[in-house]
């Protein structure tokens, strides 16, 4: 406690040089702190965004049927079965040239379910959605989306109205809101999308077969995404002969690890070139307690005239450094602090907020100590090893 | 109290080595008040830096309260300076950013007496060299005979065997001077053993026993 308050006097009764050879440090905490902080907010707010367009879906890839093809009946099969497992509906998807009233245009179009329109969690503007009947009969009619109401009929309100797909004449049943917080709306805003009954696309594309190879898993009701996963994992593993590699099942946190896992190499990135700067600025602070041990040399000799140990000395002058360094941290975090709140009010209507990294401000603190004792320590040593009698006569 | 005998100190300065001290053995007893005089060059003060413990010699023995100094290692004379010895400088040698009774406190820190006993001893101390009123002073507020008293009250707060002084007088004028010499008497009355070294006879005929130096070589001693 007394080596810290000796510690304090000699920083205060230098204030201009103390503050001077802060900066160093005030500087690499600052760049530490807000880098850190700023990458984790961004990432916070994306990772939101990603968050709130559902994650509640699992998407299933067949990559090989191993002669096991599976059908609408085996999903059936499935879903009635598996506990685990809520709605399921296959899709198939293929771009064909889409044609109405002399405009034309490339249309996505999606074969699937009805199910579909729950899993994903579409929104009609007008009309209906698809109908078991309608894929029992492989009835000629589709669900469109606003854009390509637009693009190709001309106005919204639509149903009832026919469209050319690929030479055949498809009636639009419904037409999709458009929405904004879905993940498909991300994927296929400004294109023009139309869902048609499964088995009426697999007469309609060459590409799509009647063996489905990828569907949406929905998670039940009073279950979770992750226990559908490990499910689906399960019965397919079973299906496929134990080979992983048949088939894929994902989830859209799989989009949100990979966003992290880039975050997470930035903050690493910054937080290693703000590290820099640190050791930087410890260099400062070594080159000024050198000077100061050299200024004191005739202190340091009183002192170990009346008693002072080799070890008082050493921790009188690695204390005085490792103050420095601690105040300079401190410093930087308030002005961090300060930063991130002038952002917030610049972004303020960017919808996203920094806070002060808990995380990153304690490896900040934690990173200046050590900066502190190792930097410090040189110095420290030469005032400790200086000859009493040697330090006494310094400068007369 | 303090046992000397044959000591050698041989400095090598440029090419030439120069004999500091040249097989000085002297005796000081407990409770003596002696001087050493001897003009700038006669070794002196090398002879009161190995007095002190600041330095070791080359050759001999040198027992301080029977302590053989030779054989202790560097932290372990710094105890013994600590726990032993006042100093008194010609240049008083005060810490300029404390005041005077953090000055007096210091080599009771470095004991680790507890704070309460500390305030009471260096209050105890400042009235012996008669400056309660400065306590709160920096010494660059005080007068040199002021900053000596603060060095005297330093040297006596931890009550050791030895009060070790060298040119205490040096840098002040005579009637300070004498006032200085006035607190060194009083010290010597009430038991300590003092050893004042200078170059000036006028300061030194006032101990009661004078040790000559010349050339590292002790010629004289005077009752």
């Amino acid at each position: 406690m007394l080596s810290l308050k000796m510690a304090l006097r000699s920083i205060g009764a230098n204030k201009m040089r103390a503050v001077l050879t802060m900066l160093g440090i005030i500087i690499g905490v600052m760049a530490l702190v807000v880098l850190v902080s700023l990458v984790n907010g961004a990432t916070s707010s994306v990772t939101d965004t990603i968050s709130s367009l559902g994650s509640s879906l699992l998407t299933v890839t067949i990559e090989d049927d191993k002669g096991q093809p599976i059908d609408a009946q085996t999903l059936e099969d499935w879903r009635q079965n598996e506990e685990e497992l809520g709605q399921i509906a296959p899709f198939v998807t293929d771009s064909v040239t889409g044609s109405a009233n002399g405009e034309s245009g490339t249309v996505t179009v999606y074969g699937t379910t009805p199910e579909y329109y729950d899993i994903q969690g579409l929104q009609l503007a007008m009309g209906r959605w698809l109908k078991a009947s309608d894929l029992d009969n492989h009835t000629y009619v589709c669900v469109i989306n606003e854009t390509a109401a637009e693009e190709l009929i001309g106005y919204t309100d639509c149903v009832g109205q026919a469209i050319t797909l690929n030479q055949t004449k498809y009636t639009v049943v419904g037409v999709l809101a458009e929405e904004e917080d879905n993940l498909t709306s991300v994927f296929t805003s400004g294109s023009m999308v139309a869902y048609l009954p499964y088995t009426s696309l697999v007469r309609l594309s060459t590409t799509a077969s009647p063996e489905i190879t990828s569907f949406y898993v929905s998670a039940p009701e009073n279950g979770t995404v992750e226990q559908a996963e490990a499910a689906m994992n399960r019965i397919l593993m079973e299906r496929f002969e134990q080979d992983e590699d048949a088939f894929e099942v994902s989830s859209q946190d799989a989009l949100e690890n990979a966003m992290s896992s880039v975050t997470s190499m930035l903050t690493v990135m910054l937080g290693g070139i703000a590290g820099i700067s640190l050791v930087v600025g410890g260099i400062g602070i070594m080159n000024i307690m050198l000077v100061t041990v050299t200024e004191r040399t005739r202190e340091i000799g009183i002192r170990k005239a009346i008693g002072a140990s080799r070890g008082t000395i050493l921790i009188q002058f690695l204390m005085e450094a490792v103050v420095l360094c601690m105040m300079g941290c401190c410093l930087g975090i308030f002005l961090s602090w300060a930063i991130l709140q002038v952002v917030n009010t610049v972004v303020a209507s960017l919808d996203m907020v920094f806070h002060l990294n808990l995380p990153v401000v304690l490896i900040a603190v934690g990173f200046c100590f050590v900066i502190g004792l190792v930097f410090g320590l040189y110095p420290a040593n030469k005032a400790a090893k200086m000859k009493p009698i040697d330090a006494l006569h310094y400068g007369g | 109290m303090i046992d000397i005998k044959d000591l050698c100190k041989v400095y090598l300065v440029g090419d030439e080595r120069v004999r500091a001290l040249d097989h000085a053995t002297l005796h000081i007893y407990p409770k003596e008040f002696v001087s050493i005089v001897g003009p700038s060059g006669s070794g002196k003060s090398t002879l009161m830096n190995i007095i002190g413990c600041l330095d070791v010699a080359d050759v001999g023995s040198y027992h301080l309260d029977n302590l053989p100094i030779e054989s202790y290692t560097e932290n372990q004379l710094a105890q013994i300076r600590n726990q032993k010895i006042g100093f008194v400088f010609q240049s008083f040698n005060l810490i300029p950013k404390l005041t005077a009774e953090e000055n007096v406190e210091l080599p009771l820190i470095y004991q680790k007496v507890p704070r309460a006993q500390r305030v009471e001893r260096v209050k105890a101390a400042l009235e012996r060299v008669g400056l309660s009123k400065r306590a709160k002073h920096l010494p660059t507020e005080l007068s040199g005979g002021q900053q000596q008293r603060v060095a005297i009250a330093r040297a006596i707060v931890t009550r050791p065997k030895l009060i070790l002084a060298d040119e205490p007088t040096g840098a002040l004028d005579s009637k300070t001077s004498q006032e200085i010499m006035d607190i060194f008497h009083e010290l010597h009355h009430q038991g300590n053993t003092i050893v004042l070294i200078t170059h000036d006879p006028n300061v030194a005929k006032q101990a009661s026993r004078s040790i000559h130096i010349l050339d590292g070589r002790i010629t004289e001693v005077k009752a």
